[in-house]
């Protein structure tokens, strides 16, 4: 049980796990399930116009362009029949459209991406790429006209308990060297810095990329502060990484790419952790579209009602609702908690107590943020209190000696601005 | 759904370090307990009552609060319990019961209900109570004349009142020693150094009070008694004298760090706590009250949010992007 330590003097020190902590050195592989549920992104979730029916016939790493006109695709991870198209949304609402593979036990692989991706020219694979395993997408650090001028390969992991990447780094070193150069290739980008723990220096060493070694220090590996501390280039609130011509991109995106060139194919598989209810690791490779359930079968867990399921990890993981949620392209870990180790919120104002103030890694005066917040005045948080300078650790919440839940604030908060910015937009 | 188990889904994080303000308030209770202990030993009977009053009518207001407001019953958190019993620590042994219960109806009505409960209040509750309680009743924290009828077999003065009336020559009165053990006259918890100090330090270890408040109000007090005795110690009494009398050690270890009332930030933190030092002994020195870590330590409240404005700057804050 993660508790406050006795002499709880200064700032929690929250380590990200190492790959030593995981059970059994394998990775499991997840036979594949019969039915394969694709979750497409999308930012309109219309479903007149779309170029899918129930009842097509797909491949196995086929693209598939989603709507009749317009860019949208998503990379097919099985073959087999279309079974239900429908609309489902998720966190902050996200609109998704989810897609439903009967899928057959032997593979067909598509060979479309074999062909275009023959001489590597950027312009032939960028049709391709936004689907890679290990990252939302990729071709948002693909800019032929205005290339970003360094790219940050991130070794670490997002959250506590999470090893994904530190696995990749390990057993793919060499993979990653030749990755690491496709990437160079298609981004066009010169500057790749390599970010890994002290573990895993040597095997970082190896990718021919600049290494910088940091301590794994939660949350120090999230992009923000990888700005500050290692490019000494803060992001301003308003803008992003990409505002400053720097990607973010995770090892096993990395070694995803090289995959899809020396292959010739799509990668449609995923490594994920599993965090069980004693916070137990392993990690196993499964179809990016496979449901929980199956997962959770083939290791065995039982989950119960009133547990909690989380794509993601402890500090900054999303909750799902349901056993036959689909893995997503990113998602690095699904976490399960038993029933009796879920806190419950609390329900009283803030005590000014500065635990917040004294945890954020982003120095924002959490204390004076989550007053407005809980009133609504989220302009005035943006404004007066920094709130776009957030990072996104979820380490407020976790030392909020009321338990109130500053996060989740912070990111409806965002979340409400985002939306009466765009809203601004559109009536201009 | 048929066979659909039912999550429980929330937003992240999933973890909590596990901390309350009911544990918080628990440990306040504890660390004051050695102080409360020794004060019952000393002045017997009348002083458990003091002291069981207190806690016990401070527990009740904050529960009448509760049902008039139709809040939720909020006792259990212990912070009613705490105001209580640091209200009691303040005041002489002889309190007459009235005191007691209009006592804790000032801290906990008036000073933390009627601004919405806690965290709300600017002001720390204990002491809006024993500050309306001084400027009402004179007589009542007058400890000489509370407690003439003891006698422990001690130099029976109140420090404070005897430095203000017959000057620094008392100081030689009393020992260190003495003044670390409680054997002086006083209030009921706030006379054995020695225990506020063991009990302010297990706070600070634990993370319950924030240190740089407790140790910055101590440094204020200290150098400013110090430059006035370097001035002219004829008149004015040595810094040791002023850090081990009065409400001093429970000013820095329970008094000045209350959450609601006290700043966050690293700077205001010394601010706050060296300027509350420095008027304690200024209202001593030269001003007209006795003690002056109550009227200190509430100018200093009522100046926490101006001071809080003093903050690091965010991240990405400040800076040019061409």
């Amino acid at each position: 049980m993660i508790k406050k330590p006795f002499f709880g003097l200064g700032k929690p020190k929250l380590k990200y796990s190492g790959i030593e902590n995981i059970e059994g050195k394998d990775v499991k592989e997840i036979p594949p399930s019969t039915m394969i549920t694709l979750m497409h992104k999308s930012p309109n979730g219309e479903l007149g116009d779309l170029a899918l029916s129930i009842g097509d016939e797909v491949k196995t790493g086929q693209k598939l362009n989603l709507r009749k006109t317009g860019e949208e695709y998503l990379t097919s991870t099985a073959t087999g029949t279309i079974t239900d198209i429908s609309h489902a949304s998720g966190y902050a609402g996200q609109s998704f459209i989810s897609i439903s593979i009967e899928a057959k036990s032997k593979d067909l692989w598509d060979g479309e991406f074999e062909k275009a991706g023959k001489n590597g020219s950027p312009e032939n694979v960028l049709p391709f790429l936004s689907c890679l395993p290990g990252i939302s997408d990729l071709t948002s650090l693909i800019k032929i006209d205005n290339p970003l001028n360094t790219i940050i390969i991130n070794g670490l992991d997002q959250d506590l308990l999470i090893t994904t990447n530190q696995l990749i780094v390990r057993n793919e070193a060499d993979n990653l060297a030749e990755g690491v150069e496709f990437l160079k290739k298609t981004t066009g980008v010169k500057k790749i810095i390599f970010v890994v723990p002290p573990s895993l220096r040597m095997e970082a060493e190896k990718s021919g990329a600049e290494v910088k070694v940091i301590e794994p220090l939660y949350p120090d590996a999230t992009p923000r502060l990888l700005m500050k501390e290692i490019l000494d280039n803060p992001v301003p609130p308003s803008k992003n990484l990409e505002d400053l011509g720097v990607g973010f991109i995770s090892a096993e995106a990395v070694v995803a790419l090289r995959t899809a060139f020396v292959k010739g194919k799509m990668p449609v598989t995923k490594v994920l952790t599993i965090i069980d209810k004693d916070n137990r690791l392993t990690c196993i490779k499964a179809r990016i579209g496979t449901p929980v359930r199956d997962i959770l079968n083939a290791l065995s867990i039982d989950v119960s009602q009133g547990d909690r399921l989380v794509f993601g990890g402890p500090m900054s993981g999303q909750g799902i609702y349901s056993e036959d949620m689909p893995i997503l392209a990113d998602t690095d870990a699904i976490m399960v908690q038993d029933k009796d180790q879920v806190i419950p919120i609390g329900n009283d104002p803030c005590i000014n107590c500065g635990e917040c103030v004294r945890a954020c890694p982003a120095k924002l005066p959490v204390n004076m943020l989550i007053r407005l917040l809980e009133n609504g005045l989220h302009e005035e948080a943006a404004n007066e209190y920094d709130l776009l300078s957030c990072v996104e650790c979820g380490l407020c919440s976790y030392v909020c000696e009321m338990r109130i839940p500053i996060f989740h604030y912070i990111m409806l908060g965002k979340h409400e601005l985002a939306l009466t910015g765009s809203l601004e937009e559109t009536n201009a | 759904m048929p066979n659909q188990k039912l999550f429980v889904s929330s937003h992240a994080p999933y973890w909590h370090n596990r901390s309350s303000l009911s544990a918080k308030s628990y440990n306040i209770l504890l660390a004051a307990l050695p102080a409360v202990i020794l004060g019952i030993y000393q002045y017997g009977p009348p002083a458990l009552g003091v002291v069981a009053l207190s806690v016990s009518t401070a527990m009740i207001w904050e529960l009448i609060m509760n049902y008039v407001t139709k809040r939720p019953v909020s006792i259990g958190d212990g912070n009613a319990a705490v105001i209580g019993l640091l209200l009691a620590m303040l005041l002489p042994a002889t309190t007459p019961w009235w005191t007691v219960v209009i006592g804790t109806f000032l801290a906990v009505v008036v000073g933390k209900q009627i601004f919405g409960g806690i965290g709300g209040n600017p002001l720390n509750p204990t002491l809006v109570s024993i500050a309306i309680i001084t400027l009402s009743w004179k007589g009542l924290l007058d400890f000489d004349e509370a407690l003439v009828n003891f006698d422990l077999g001690f130099y029976m003065v109140y420090p404070l009142a005897a430095l203000k009336h017959l000057g620094p020559s008392v100081v030689s009165n009393y020992s260190v020693g003495e003044l670390l053990m409680g054997q002086y006259a006083g209030a009921i918890g706030s006379t054995f150094g020695l225990g506020l100090i063991i009990g302010g330090i297990y706070l600070i270890l634990r993370g319950m009070i924030r240190w740089e408040i407790s140790i910055s109000f101590l440094v204020g007090i200290f150098v400013t008694a110090l430059l006035f005795n370097i001035s002219d110690s004829e008149k004015y009494a040595g810094p040791l004298f002023h850090l081990l009398t009065g409400y001093t050690l429970i000013g820095a270890f329970f008094l000045a760090t209350e959450d609601s009332s006290s700043p966050v930030n690293f700077i205001p933190m010394l601010i706050y706590g060296v300027c509350a030092g420095f008027l304690t002994v200024l209202i001593r020195n030269i001003g007209a009250f006795v003690d002056g870590a109550v009227f200190a330590i509430l100018m200093m409240n009522v100046a926490n949010p101006l001071l809080d404005k003093i903050r690091p700057k965010a991240l990405g804050k400040g800076i040019k992007h061409a």
